[in-house]
């Protein structure tokens, strides 16, 4: 595990360790994960940051059983696409049988490490 | 008046798992076939500009354009593009670009990767560089699982299944099975499909391409340049278009269409001065089967929902009424990274000429088109081919 911090993604890593995850809001009111300087879609900069809500829902879903060797140990696990309000995160799914989960599943947003490298990444868990 | 720009000659090593071809051997072997075909010299070349995606990871080795300007006996400018598996149409594109703007009258364009020199794994890993490297690959995402995810998202919001998805890997590898190019030249039957291991759910093996080697290259000359040396050379690219989209499919507004492609194809079709109803003839980016499904959404081909059982209908087999992937598409034909882009050009080169397996099948057809996407499509390149003698 790489010591060396990758701004933005660890903050916001911290942020949801200490239950206070947020995302960036621009003027026009699209949400993005850090880092981000201006909206992508817009351009506009003067990016403020927003509480993240609670609970997000399960987009879709996939059972990768087949990884690289950065998560050889991990496989087979279940990656999500969640929304959480104006944003929408990538993460793997913790604490319910892949059979079990369905896109609209209501999920809350956590941290875990990997079992293959130990790095942390970004969890969801049933809510 | 801008010049148009033809395709001389093109040249294709076979595809497939060849380890011990270094992309160098790979790239020489299909430009010294192109220059054959095209009957155009090397000293004549004024610019190469050469795809690749991985090189750095599986054989050390960076700084390609003079690399494959060396392998293919060039002396010119060269540059490499990177475009993860769009590098190769990215090439093309810019040799088009090159021309037109008068830079230049001959350029040598192409692509090659070596990828099965690595383990599955290593090369898995490889291939996921393409995706977001801080918010999907950090969270394990991989290229099955990402085109997963967009696949299981199409089942819930438009209905379709595995099955449907099945029927485009049968017709892909049924495509396959003459061309002496392709990595899989043999038919598969659904149940084939449907029993494969499983890789990401919903995909089984035989709803990935494979990993591959291989090399394509053409050679572009502007029409003075053809007239000039008395070139046979009948296909002109009339249009070419690149679009772009967030780079991971959490920022994007829908997992479940590609807005560059769409934005690629309409900027290629306004180039070329032709719409869908025009194009008889496509190679589109089947990374995995429900790529095909999204591109011809995307290109105009289909309504949003509707490309899902186009290949179970037969609208797109060889005999319908818009042959997809006669090649047999990254599925069958395979798919090594950086020659994709050029290979469809070259494909479909073949099939407008009349020299390919399949040009018997779309003997009328005149115009033809391909689609070649960069990971999630976060970038997509297309190209209109045209006969024009």
């Amino acid at each position: 595990m790489s010591d060396v911090r990758d701004n933005g993604y660890d903050d916001f890593l911290d942020a949801v360790e200490e239950d206070e995850p947020y995302y960036l809001e621009s003027p026009s009111e699209n949400g993005w994960l850090p880092p981000a300087v201006v909206d992508p879609n817009t351009g506009e900069g003067d990016l403020t940051e927003q509480p993240l809500p609670e609970t997000g829902e399960v987009l879709t879903f996939t059972t990768t059983n087949v990884a690289g060797p950065a998560f050889s140990d991990d496989a087979p696990f279940v990656v999500a696409v969640a929304e959480f309000g104006p944003v929408k995160i990538t993460g793997q799914l913790r604490d319910i049988e892949s059979e079990e989960v369905e896109v609209g599943q209501e999920v809350t947003l956590d941290t875990d490490q990997t079992e293959t490298t130990g790095d942390r990444l970004l969890v969801f868990r049933p809510a | 008046m801008v010049t148009g720009v033809r395709i001389a000659g093109v040249g294709m090593t076979p595809f497939g798992k060849q380890s011990d071809r270094t992309s160098r051997e790979l790239f020489a072997a299909a430009a010294d076939e192109a220059f054959t075909d095209a009957d155009v010299s090397r000293e004549a070349v004024e610019e190469l500009f050469y795809g690749n995606f991985m090189g750095e990871f599986a054989e050390v080795q960076g700084h390609q354009g003079p690399l494959m300007a060396n392998a293919a006996g060039v002396v010119a400018p060269a540059t490499r593009l990177e475009s993860a598996c769009a590098s190769g149409s990215a090439a093309v594109r810019q040799g088009v670009r090159a021309i037109r703007s008068g830079d230049a009258d001959v350029v040598l364009v192409g692509g090659a990767e070596r990828m099965t020199n690595i383990s599955t794994a290593e090369a898995t890993e490889a291939l996921s560089a393409a995706a977001d490297g801080l918010w999907e690959i950090k969270a394990g995402v991989t290229f099955p699982g990402a085109y997963s995810l967009m696949a299981n998202r199409y089942f819930h919001e438009f209905g379709g299944d595995r099955e449907d998805l099945a029927h485009i890997a049968v017709k892909n590898h049924e495509n396959a099975v003459e061309n002496d190019l392709a990595q899989f030249q043999r038919a598969i039957e659904i149940e084939d499909v449907l029993e494969a291991p499983t890789v990401s759910t919903p995909f089984g093996l035989y709803d990935c391409s494979p990993i591959s080697d291989g090399a394509a290259a053409a050679v572009l000359v502007s029409d003075e340049f053809a007239e000039e040396h008395g070139l046979a050379a009948p296909i002109e690219i009339t249009g070419s278009g690149q679009g772009v989209d967030n780079m991971s499919l959490q920022g994007r507004e829908s997992i479940v269409e590609t807005p560059a492609a769409r934005r690629a194809g309409e900027m290629a079709f306004e180039d070329a001065g032709v719409g869908t109803d025009d194009i008889d003839v496509v190679e589109v980016h089947d990374c995995f089967t429900i790529a095909e499904v999204l591109a011809l959404e995307s290109l105009g081909f289909y309504e949003p929902g509707e490309a899902i059982s186009a290949a179970r209908e037969g609208e797109t087999t060889i005999d319908g009424d818009l042959p997809v992937n006669l090649s047999g598409g990254l599925k069958a034909k395979g798919h090594p990274v950086g020659a994709t882009g050029c290979a469809q050009l070259t494909e479909m080169t073949k099939l407008l000429r009349g020299d390919h397996v399949n040009s018997d099948a779309v003997s009328d057809a005149s115009v033809g088109l391909t689609h070649n996407a960069g990971g999630t499509v976060a970038s997509c390149i297309v190209h209109v081919l045209e006969v024009v003698e």
